[in-house]
């Protein structure tokens, strides 16, 4: 007998590996179609929500968090084992999050300026994505994922249906909501035209430019971008930095962050160092 | 208050008369059109663009304002002036009022095993679009062959563009990225308008040329305080589209349709995919592109909706069948766009897909020029045939 057979409900699990909770709480931030989807799915396991964990396997697992400790090389193992469907969620699970800065410095480095005594730490070099370990059926971008499309990949798996969720770049959504292109009139350094569409223009629809929260596009041309920031007087620094954040190992913006890379920003790391006062 | 001179205030204008409307005359026939319940939009100044929104006053028109336009940057500057069209056009076009970026086509609502078909109904005021540029009238003009002629017109697009009253304003000031001129669709307005605007200002003052275009537009310009056009009037908007004309610098090569349709395999593309986006910027704000998707969602009370939304040839699940997208490549992507605006448009709908506006050339975030690669299309074709060589 399958496994949903044996509940009335599909089962849904919501894991956390490294990360910040904040896309599982877009979960709970579904106020108005929280009670209906509690009722459409079983929720089983989601420790922002319940102590009550019920045994797998499950039909809907949602993974956030990177891999970053050789245990959670294991879990996610077992968590795929145990999952139907597993969905990874958030610029974490999907490229390795801002922690995934840690695989540009030398091993131990960060480690070593944040923490009192880091010798008690277990952990591997690099923050990598739930695909680099799994086989995932479903990746949701952002930083933190839109809550709009969490509902949507949930509703698309109950109906037994593809979500409707595109890859093609934020600009179209932009023009979708009349909003003003912050590029062109001079507003901002925007990464829309390389970053995957999904908040729905959070931020340009308030004058602030994209920041690629949600990685590259199916279609990115970051190296055409990056020469128009240089032409409008972008520093190799600053188009380095601009993609390298929460989706730098993001293939696509980790080639260009690599192509602009100088010795600038090695220089800057060390020279960040939190200075730890006695 | 003006004082009515022309004879014709006893009898109702008529498509073809001329008159000169002041500035309060204008606000008269903005306040004449929302009493007789038009929706009036027109342009306005927010975010440091023109855009259209509601126009309730001359006074939300962008007076004072000029645009800097070129290609990938686009700047308003305010200037002590009391013209309110001294600028060419915005990043928005009329196509969003008939065709929304997103629109419910119908949704299935489920009770126990039945379902039951709910479509909207498309009602709304009848729509005034004032201080329409003639390009954008012209646009609208290819929209209606695409939308609404044929077999099947579009629902929501029929019922806004029926009444749809029309206020051109005649070009005084093109952009430096406009060609309307080698389209054939502006600087002025030949066709397609209720009453045409043409703003003057000279030692003869700040003024209003108006011609009327239609029953209608003689109707309600009747009720309006106005005076005859002198001849020193006409002459006055003869100038203005003649130095409207001088200034475009752009131009479309007149023999476009016929290159494009030879230069499928030209290593032209792959160069311009360098530089190019797919963004498709220049799809959603070009006034003709129609492109849309339609999929099918649920909800939770187990209702289906089935909604279409802009798209474009830009977009990879655009040409996406079994198997993958069609359109692969940067390339194949903007030979696309390229080819269907200025070639197969023609074999399509008989008209071009191209109006000369320039909203392509500025909104794109690279600056990629269709007029400039036109002409690069242009020169190869002149150049003698390469020998074959190996593809
Ligand atoms: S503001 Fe950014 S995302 Fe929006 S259209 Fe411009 S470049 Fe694209
Ligand atoms: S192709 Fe470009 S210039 Fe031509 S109508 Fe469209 S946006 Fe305007
Ligand atoms: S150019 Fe592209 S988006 Fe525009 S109508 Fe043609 S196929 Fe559609
Ligand atoms: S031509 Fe420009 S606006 Fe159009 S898809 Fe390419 S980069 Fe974007």
């Amino acid at each position: 007998m399958s496994v949903a057979a044996t509940h009335t409900r599909p089962t849904l699990a919501v894991w956390k590996f490294a990360s910040c909770d904040g896309c599982q709480l877009s979960l709970l931030d579904c106020e108005e179609e929280l009670l209906a989807l509690a009722e459409a799915v079983h929720i089983a396991h989601f420790t922002e929500m319940t102590r009550t964990s019920v045994s797998g396997p499950y039909d809907v697992s949602l993974v956030e968090g990177s891999i970053t400790t050789p245990e959670d090389a294991e879990r996610i193992k077992e968590i795929r084992a145990n999952s139907r469907r597993l969905v990874a969620i958030g610029a974490c699970a999907t490229a390795g999050g801002i922690q995934g800065l840690r695989n540009f410095a030398a091993s131990g480095d960060y480690a070593g300026t944040v923490y009192a005594h880091p010798q008690y730490l277990s952990t591997l070099d690099t923050s990598t994505p739930i695909s680099e370990h799994v086989t995932v059926d479903f990746e949701l971008h952002g930083c933190p994922i839109d809550k709009g499309q969490l509902l949507e990949v949930l509703l698309a798996s109950l109906a037994g249906r593809r979500p409707v969720i595109t890859g093609h770049s934020l600009c179209q959504e932009c023009k979708s909501r009349d909003t003003v292109c912050l590029l062109v009139t001079g507003e901002g350094a925007c990464l829309g035209p390389v970053t995957r569409a999904g908040c729905g223009a959070l931020c340009p629809s308030v004058g602030r430019a994209c920041f690629g929260c949600f990685g590259p596009s199916d279609t990115a041309n970051t190296a055409s971008l990056a020469a128009r920031l240089a032409n409008d007087g972008a520093t190799e620094l600053q188009i380095s930095r601009l993609f390298r954040t929460f989706n730098a190992n993001a293939p696509a913006f980790l080639a260009e962050s690599r192509a602009h890379e100088s010795t600038e920003v090695a220089v800057h790391f060390s020279a960040s160092r939190i200075v730890r006062r006695p | 208050m003006v004082e009515t001179t022309d004879n014709s205030a006893v009898l109702a204008l008529r498509p073809g008369d001329v008159v000169v409307l002041s500035r309060d005359g204008l606000d008269a026939l903005i306040s004449a059109l929302r009493e007789a319940d038009y929706d009036v939009t027109g342009p306005t100044v927010r975010n440091a663009a023109i855009v259209l929104g509601p126009v309730s006053s001359t006074s939300d028109l962008p007076v004072g304002y000029r645009d800097e336009q070129s290609a990938g940057r686009y700047r308003v500057v305010k200037e002590d002036d009391e013209r309110c069209f001294q600028w060419a056009v915005g990043p928005g076009s009329w196509k969003g009022e008939f065709f929304p970026s997103k629109q419910e086509q119908w949704r299935a609502v489920r009770s126990g095993e039945t379902y039951t078909f709910v479509e909207p109904r498309f009602e709304s005021p009848s729509l005034a679009i004032f201080g329409a540029r003639p390009c954008e009238v012209a646009a609208i003009g290819v929209l209606d062959k695409v939308l609404s002629q044929g077999t099947y017109g579009d629902a929501r697009y029929v019922s806004r563009r029926r009444d749809l009253f029309v206020v051109v304003a005649e070009c005084g000031a093109p952009a430096s990225t406009c060609f309307c001129t080698s389209m054939g669709t502006g600087p002025g307005a030949s066709d397609g308008f209720d009453l045409s605007l043409s703003e003057i200002s000279d030692a003869g003052g700040h003024r209003f040329v108006v011609r009327v275009g239609s029953e209608r537009g003689g109707a309600i310009l009747s009720t309006v305080a106005r005076e005859r056009a002198s001849s020193e009037d006409l002459v006055a908007r003869e100038r203005l589209l003649e130095d409207a004309e001088t200034t475009m610098s752009r131009r479309m090569p007149s023999g476009i349709a016929a290159v494009l349709a030879h230069s499928q395999e030209s290593p032209r593309w792959s160069e311009i995919a360098e530089r190019c986006l797919s963004c498709a910027n220049c799809t959603l704000v070009c006034p003709t592109c129609f492109c849309s998707d339609v999929h099918d969602v649920t909800d939770l009370s187990g209702a289906v909706i089935r909604e279409r939304t802009w798209s474009s040839c830009f977009d990879l699940e655009h040409s996406y069948l079994h198997g993958g997208s069609v359109r692969a490549s940067g390339g194949s992507r903007y030979r696309q766009w390229m080819t269907h605006k200025l070639s197969t448009w023609w074999d399509q709908f008989d008209a071009s897909g191209c109006v000369g506006c320039g909203r392509c050339i500025a909104w794109c975030p690279v600056g990629i020029d269709i007029t400039e690669e036109a002409a690069l299309f242009e020169q190869d074709a002149q150049l003698p045939e390469p020998e074959a060589s190996a593809r």
